[in-house]
């Protein structure tokens, strides 16, 4: 869970200390760390997952959830959560510049701020270097 | 052999199974066995949708998947099978008739009446009593939750000191 609950506006979930990782990341580039809560799904059973997912989302009514994998089980836990809830909005293979993209959107709904934020992702995947068929 | 590990997994599908196993192994697809799964095309929908577009996913009951078997052995492609717990496995085991030579404890997480035998597995009495049935009927059973991980024999997992 981030340092301060108050002002958050969505969830990541992810394996070992991917979230926290990522949190700590943005609160140490923005000072925002606080607009996300964080949850690992280490040594969690499926259903303790969907649990204490379900536990952050209500007790905060956050309608986004970043994810890691499209095959983790906190993105299939997620995805339980969509069918009851529509309305939420899931983000995943997420990455350090979707959410800062997103903490700096707090202007729009937090559902269409992760819209931008996942494109936002995509987009900062680059490669460079390597010489053509080199090793 | 084409199935290159029968996996019993709460978590069924999930980033250790596509992508810890499913890399060093390249898997090509994933048999599902769970008979709740295999009557909801949501369900399998859901985990259709955690895997890579050239994995294939089959999702078949206990009886189904045994007759299946040799089918899914003689395919050249590696593949897996997949339970989520311990008493469908004995089923498929028992059921398949010898043909399950070795099985994966690989993730039976924490709930009321399990004692904790390795970080990833906690076992009621019954569910340790499965484990020996599925031995009994030929197969070796073994925890690992991951490659990397060393392999733990049953008899050290279940002698294994509660909650370590």
């Amino acid at each position: 869970m981030s340092e301060s609950d108050s002002e958050a506006r969505a969830l990541v979930a992810g394996h070992g200390d991917f979230a926290a990782g990522l949190v700590s990341a943005v609160g140490q580039i923005t000072g925002r760390g606080d607009a996300f809560v964080t949850l690992s799904n280490r040594d969690m059973s499926a259903a303790d997952v969907e649990r204490a997912m379900r536990e952050q989302v209500d007790a905060r009514g956050l309608d986004v959830i970043f994810t890691d994998l499209p095959a983790g089980s906190c993105t299939m836990a997620a995805r339980r959560l969509q069918r009851e809830r529509p309305g939420v909005v899931l983000v995943t293979g997420t990455n350090l510049a979707a959410l800062l993209d997103f903490v700096f959107h707090t202007d729009v709904p937090a559902g269409e701020a992760a819209q931008h934020a996942a494109e936002k992702g995509r987009a900062s995947l680059v490669v460079t270097g390597g010489a053509p068929g080199g090793h | 052999m084409a199935i290159e590990l029968f996996r019993i997994d709460d978590r069924l599908i999930h980033g250790q199974v596509v992508v810890g196993w499913g890399q060093p192994l390249d898997l090509t697809f994933i048999v599902l066995v769970d008979d709740e799964v295999a009557s909801s095309e949501w369900e399998q929908e859901l985990y259709r949708m955690g895997v890579p577009p050239e994995m294939t996913v089959h999702f078949q009951n206990v009886e189904d998947a045994a007759k299946s078997l040799p089918q899914y052995q003689a395919d050249a492609r590696p593949g897996i099978v997949l339970v989520g717990d311990i008493d469908t496995m004995r089923r498929f085991v028992a059921a398949a008739n010898g043909s399950v030579q070795h099985v994966n404890v690989g993730g039976v997480h924490h709930a009321p009446g399990r004692t904790g035998r390795l970080r990833y597995v906690f076992l009621t009495s019954a569910e340790e009593q499965g484990l020996r049935d599925i031995e009994a009927l030929g197969a070796e059973v073994s925890a690992q939750d991951v490659p990397s991980a060393r392999s733990v024999s049953l008899d050290e997992m279940l002698s294994a000191v509660p909650d370590v």
